[in-house]
C-alpha cells in the first residue's frame, strides 16, 4: 500500500497554521461545557468539555448511541447545541461561523452520495460550495492519493462500498482543511480496506492534518490515535494519551510456565495473588501498574519461588489492551 | 456575500435539469402543445372571442403561468428534498455558507429554469396562435416575480416535506387545482356572480390576470392588486424561509 506516500500535497496550504507544533498557540478544536437535548428530551450531551491539539489524531470511543455522532454534529454545524461553546481554530462555530467551517472537513458515517454524479464533479461540487476557486491539479492530487483517480469519470453508483468511502474523503479534503472528521471511517468495511483507510489517516496526519475519528472498535483507537477520549451516555467520562491510557489503566500478567505441574498453589507463595492455570502448568501473576512505584512484586515473587525450589521454564508477561481497559473502564463506572 | 459557493450550488442545480433535459424541458412543451391543441384548436374553435382576443391567444398566458406555477414548485421542492432524502445535505450545512446563499443557489437556479421554460412555451404557442406582447418588460417582470416566488414556495415544501408523497401532495392538491381555477382557460367574467367572489380569494388569479393584462392590456382585475398579490406572496415565502433557517426547521436539530 503506498497511499500514505502519494498523499504529498494535499493538505491545508491555504490558511496559515500556528507553526504546526503540538500544543502551540490556540488549540485546533475547543469546546466548553456542550451540551445538547433533542426535542425529545433525550439528553445526548452533557458538559462536554475537550480540547483538541493541533496535529494530533484523536479517537472518540464509545459504544453506539453514546453521543459520538452528536458530537461531531455540533462541533461541524449539523446540529445546534443547547447550551456551551465550540471554538474551531480560535472561530466561534457559531458567531463565526464561516471561519471556523472553512478549516473543517467532514466524512460522515452513512455513505451518502449523489449516485447520478460523476467522482471528479462531486469532489468539484465540494471545493466550490466551500467557497474555494477551482483548483483541477489539487483535486487531482486527492483523487490519485485516494487512488480514485482511473474511476474519476465513473458514476458514484457504479463504485464499491470501500470507493465511495473514498470519494466521501475526497470530497472532505477538497478544500484543503485543516482538521478532519471521520465519523466511523471503517464501519462495515473489510480488514484489508481498513488497513487501507488506517493509511490514509496517517499520510494525512503526517502532513499536519488533525483528525478526529470515532468508533466503536478498539481495535482502531488502539492502532491509530495519539490520545483517546471515551463518551458514554453523552459524557466525556475519560481523555488520555493512549499510551498513558494503556500504563496507566493497564494491568500486566505474568505468566510462569513449570517443568513439573502443581495440583495447588504451595503454601509458601501463598502471599501472592497467583492463579494457577492450564492444568497445573503454569502459574499467572497479575499486578497493576499503576503503582510502579511501589513495585510490582516480582522480585519477591521470584526469589520465593527459587526458595520453594519449583522450577520454571519459561515466562511471558502481557499488558491488557484497550478492550480490557475499556471494558473495565465501563464497568468500574456503572 | 460567498459567490463561488453560490454559483457552485446554481450551477450544480442547472446541471441536473440538463441531465434529466427530456423531463425538465421537452415534457412541459409536450403537456403545452396538447393544450393548444385540444383547448385552442379544437374546443376553441367553437368559442368566439373573450375579452376582445381569440380564445386561443387567450389562453395563452394562463397556459405559460400554469407552466411555470408547476416547475417552480416541483424543480425547487426536488432540489432541496433529494439531498435532505439522500443524506448529502450535510454538506451544505456543514459549508461555510449562509442561508440566504443557500437559498439563493436553490431557488435561484429553479427560477432560471422556470422563466427559460416559460419562454420556450411562449415559442411554441406562437407557433399555435398569433398574440401580441403589449408591455414586454411587465410579462417579464410577472414571469420572473412569479418563478421567484413559486421556487421559494417549492424550497419551503422540499424542506417541509418528509417523503415523496407529501412532496407531490401540495402541487397536486394545491398548486394545480388554483391554476385550473385560477382563470386559466376562461375570464372570471363568465362565471356567476357567487363564484366570481369566490374566484378571487384565490392568489392565482391575480397572477394569471396581471400576466394577461402585460400581453393584451385588459385582466380581471387591476394590474395593481395583481403586482400587490405577487409582492405578498413573496414577503410572506421570505418570512417562513428565514423562520425555518432561524429554527432550524427539519434541518437542525
Amino acid at each position: 500500500m503506498t497511499l500514505s506516500a502519494n498523499l504529498a500535497p494535499i493538505a491545508m496550504a491555504e490558511h496559515g497554521t500556528a507553526g504546526g507544533d503540538i500544543g502551540a498557540g490556540t488549540p485546533m478544536i475547543q469546546v466548553e461545557r456542550l451540551s445538547k437535548a433533542y426535542g425529545d428530551g433525550f439528553q445526548a450531551l452533557k458538559e462536554v468539555d475537550l480540547t483538541i491539539r493541533r496535529g494530533e489524531i484523536f479517537a472518540l470511543l464509545g459504544p453506539n448511541g453514546a453521543g459520538k455522532t452528536t458530537l461531531i454534529s455540533v462541533i461541524c454545524g449539523l446540529v445546534n447545541a443547547t447550551s456551551g461553546s465550540v471554538k474551531v481554530d480560535g472561530f466561534d462555530n457559531v458567531t463565526q461561523y464561516r471561519e471556523a467551517r472553512e478549516r473543517i472537513g467532514l466524512v460522515p458515517q452513512e455513505l451518502t452520495n449523489e449516485a447520478f454524479t460523476t467522482v471528479w464533479d462531486t469532489v468539484s461540487f465540494s471545493r466550490g460550495l466551500f467557497g474555494k476557486p477551482k483548483d483541477p491539479a489539487h483535486i487531482e492530487n486527492v483523487l490519485r492519493a485516494l487512488t480514485l483517480w482511473d474511476k474519476r469519470d465513473n458514476r458514484l453508483l457504479e463504485l464499491s462500498g470501500g470507493m465511495k468511502r473514498r470519494v466521501l474523503i475526497a470530497k472532505a479534503l477538497s478544500h484543503k482543511p485543516q482538521v478532519l472528521f471521520l465519523d466511523e471511517p471503517t464501519a462495515g468495511v473489510d480488514v484489508e480496506l481498513r488497513r487501507e483507510m488506517w493509511e490514509v489517516v496517517r499520510g494525512l496526519r503526517d502532513q499536519g492534518v488533525t483528525i478526529i475519528l470515532t468508533t466503536h472498535y478498539i481495535e482502531e483507537a488502539e492502532e491509530m490515535a495519539d490520545r483517546i477520549g471515551v463518551i458514554r451516555r453523552g459524557e466525556l467520562v475519560l481523555v488520555e494519551e493512549k499510551s498513558t491510557l494503556m500504563r496507566q489503566l493497564g494491568r500486566k500478567e505474568l505468566t510462569l510456565h513449570l517443568a513439573t505441574p502443581l495440583d495447588a498453589v504451595p503454601a509458601a507463595l501463598a502471599g501472592h495473588d497467583l492463579v494457577l492455570t492450564e492444568e497445573g502448568h503454569a502459574l499467572v501473576y497479575t499486578y497493576d501498574v499503576t503503582h510502579l512505584d511501589e513495585g510490582t512484586g516480582i522480585a519477591g515473587l521470584l526469589a520465593d519461588l527459587e526458595a520453594t525450589g519449583i522450577r520454571v521454564k519459561d515466562l511471558h508477561t502481557r499488558q491488557s489492551s484497550l478492550e480490557e481497559i475499556f471494558v473495565n473502564l465501563v464497568r468500574e463506572r456503572t | 456575500m460567498n459567490l463561488q459557493s453560490v454559483k457552485t450550488i446554481y450551477l450544480a442545480e442547472m446541471a441536473r435539469s440538463l441531465r434529466t433535459v427530456l423531463q425538465s424541458i421537452v415534457s412541459p412543451v409536450v403537456s403545452t402543445s396538447l393544450y393548444f391543441v385540444v383547448f385552442g384548436a379544437a374546443i376553441g374553435s367553437r368559442i368566439s372571442e373573450v375579452d376582445g382576443v381569440s380564445y386561443g391567444a387567450f389562453i395563452v398566458p394562463g397556459l405559460i403561468m400554469l407552466m411555470l406555477l408547476t416547475q417552480s414548485v416541483s424543480t425547487a421542492s426536488f432540489g432541496i428534498f433529494f439531498p435532505r432524502f439522500s443524506g448529502t445535505i450535510y454538506e451544505i450545512l456543514s459549508a461555510p455558507i449562509s442561508y440566504f446563499e443557500v437559498v439563493l443557489g436553490y431557488v435561484g437556479a429553479a427560477a432560471t429554469k422556470s422563466v427559460i421554460l416559460g419562454l420556450i412555451v411562449l415559442g411554441t404557442a406562437r407557433l399555435f396562435v398569433s398574440f401580441s406582447i403589449e408591455y414586454p418588460l411587465v410579462m417579464l417582470l410577472f414571469l420572473i416575480l412569479t418563478a421567484l416566488t413559486f421556487s421559494l414556495l417549492g424550497f419551503i415544501i422540499g424542506i417541509w416535506a418528509d417523503g415523496f408523497e407529501k412532496l407531490q401532495l401540495v402541487p397536486l392538491l394545491i398548486v394545480t387545482p388554483l391554476t385550473f381555477l385560477g382563470g386559466t382557460f376562461y375570464s372570471i367574467d363568465m362565471l356567476p356572480d357567487f363564484w366570481q367572489a369566490v374566484t378571487l380569494l384565490n392568489p392565482v388569479v391575480y397572477l394569471v390576470s396581471g400576466f394577461r393584462w402585460s400581453f393584451y392590456g385588459s385582466g380581471d382585475v387591476s394590474i395593481w392588486a395583481s403586482l400587490a398579490i405577487i409582492t405578498l406572496f413573496l414577503g410572506v415565502a421570505l418570512a417562513v424561509i428565514s423562520w425555518i433557517f432561524r429554527t432550524g426547521y427539519r434541518l437542525k436539530p
